[in-house]
């Protein structure tokens, strides 16, 4: 192991690590959003709205995210629409990470005892009232763990984003072994970096799954 | 000669085209007791149900304190009458203290710090003084349904509706659970109660309705009902609570 060589690119990586970062968690908090809206939609009966969000998730799911990230970097601006790298990432990510957060959530307003809706309309509760006090924590502490593991598969699909030029934690190692060949200095540090993005990312979700769990929320366990 | 709380006009309800509640027609008058009986299956639940629109009428009228329900604001009018069900339906992820006061703050915007002694006296009431902070996983049966009560009383409601609420009950709780309800009697709570428990029935009525094929098939006082049984389907009804009437083979 040359350890001069890993002291000497670690700011690449820590770079390029936070590129990771931040787009991942723009594309996780944007899929949250997406899900939010999906499952919102399809618990509402919304008409037709609800069919095209079912054909959404069928379609953002069985597609690979490089698939489309090409669609989009490659393929829009023949129609003349150019966006820069970045967007596109987030963009993907987002159509990609909004169907299984739909599904995630989905599974825990599911989970939520339909007597649960009915008691607290019986006790004079609006809809939206009943909805944030009663059905909306139940919910959010079941689909915690789905959510928790979305999240970090997001971040892990991040590491095709080299293949639209962007500067990230792929694309500084496969850079590294390019031009020095040191191809096993190159992906240690590549593993320990993005270890080290997801391990914490890991237990600060099984931590909040244990916190909810133990005050008496969802039916984990 | 009391108010009438409640009055239900040649209510209808049908599901899948097969008529459940076929023309029903009583009222309640304040402080009046009425158990509904009647064979599972019957329409006892879809009754109280279409009263506070869990379930929507198919025709008919139901008239509150004079007032038509539905059509406008049922979340007002479901502020005016309580409802419990067979089923624990605490929410699971609050303690008993939250359970109690969610209603009378969010719903009705009472002040945090009155709605909560005035909770805790109430508990204290059913025997549950010490559970305030307790969750509903953490109760048994019985306690949680003397909750449940409560917590629909908190919302000081016209009249409450009981769907057979010892039903899913161990015999040994049952009775803490229908004393509560007949302290509320005596207190002179309005209440709609479908039970199967035929002796606390006639305790606690002051009329008793049985329903049959979605019609009112006998309606009387609890001691003219349960002992001189006026048509030969009541008759039956409360012959298959007689257990002398089963002959060993
Ligand atoms: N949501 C529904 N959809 C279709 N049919 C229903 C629905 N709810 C109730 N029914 C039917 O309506 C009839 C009356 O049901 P209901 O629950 O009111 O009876 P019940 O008298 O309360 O019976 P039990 O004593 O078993 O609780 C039953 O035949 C039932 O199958
Ligand atoms: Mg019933």
């Amino acid at each position: 192991m040359d350890t001069e060589f890993m002291r000497k690119f670690l700011p690449m990586y820590v770079k390029a690590a936070g590129l990771t970062l931040r787009l991942g968690a723009a594309g996780i908090l944007l899929s949250l959003v997406v899900g939010a809206v999906c499952c919102w939609v399809r618990f509402a009966k919304v008409p037709v709205v609800r069919r095209v969000a079912g054909a959404y998730i069928e379609l953002a799911r069985n597609t690979p995210l490089l698939v489309q990230l090409f669609f989009l970097y490659f393929g829009l601006p023949k129609v003349g629409i150019k966006l820069s790298a970045e967007t596109c990432a987030v963009t993907g990510l987002t159509f990609l990470g909004g169907a299984y957060m739909a599904e995630a959530l989905r599974s825990g307003m599911e989970a939520v005892d339909p007597v649960q809706n009915e008691a607290g309309l019986c006790l004079g509760l609006t809809p939206a009232q009943n909805l944030r006090f009663v059905i909306l924590p139940q919910a959010l502490a079941t689909a915690i763990p789905a959510i928790g593991a979305n999240a970090v598969f997001l971040i892990k699909e991040t590491s095709v984003f080299s293949a639209v030029a962007l500067v990230d934690l792929m694309y500084v190692a496969k850079d590294l072994i390019g031009m020095y060949y040191k191809t096993d200095e190159a992906l240690l540090m590549l593993t320990v970096a993005y270890l080290a993005l997801l391990l914490p990312l890991s237990i600060a979700f099984s931590l909040l799954e244990r916190r909810l769990r133990h005050a008496g929320f969802g039916r984990a366990v | 000669m009391e108010k009438t709380v409640l009055e239900i006009r040649n209510l209808t309800k049908r599901f899948d085209g097969a008529g459940v509640l076929n023309d029903i027609s009583f009222s309640v008058r304040e402080g009046e007791v009425i158990v509904i009986v009647g064979a599972s299956g019957c329409g006892k639940s879809t009754l109280l149900r279409c009263i506070n629109r869990l379930e929507q009428p198919d025709g008919g009228e139901i008239l509150l304190d004079g007032k038509p329900v539905g059509g406008g604001d049922m979340v007002a009018v479901r502020r005016q009458i309580g409802m419990v069900f067979q089923s624990y339906d605490l929410f699971p992820h609050m303690d008993v203290l939250g359970n109690l006061s969610l209603g009378p703050v969010q719903a009705l915007k009472r002040p945090k710090a009155e709605v909560e002694a005035e909770a805790k006296a109430a508990l204290a009431r059913v025997g549950l003084a010490d559970k305030l902070h307790a969750l509903p996983r953490q109760l048994s049966g019985g306690q949680k349904q003397r909750v449940a009560l409560v917590r629909a009383l908190l919302m000081h409601p016209r009249m409450l509706l009981l769907d057979e609420i010892t039903a899913a009950l161990d015999p040994e709780m049952v009775r803490e659970v229908l004393n509560v309800v007949l302290d509320l009697a005596r207190d002179g709570m309005t209440m709609l109660i479908v039970t199967h428990e035929m002796r606390f029935a006639e305790a606690v009525a002051d009329r008793v309705i049985f329903l049959d094929g979605g019609h009112i098939a006998e309606e009387g006082a609890p001691d003219q009902f349960f002992h001189h049984p006026q048509t030969e389907r009541a008759r039956q009804f409360l012959n298959t609570f007689e257990f002398d009437s089963i002959k060993k083979s």
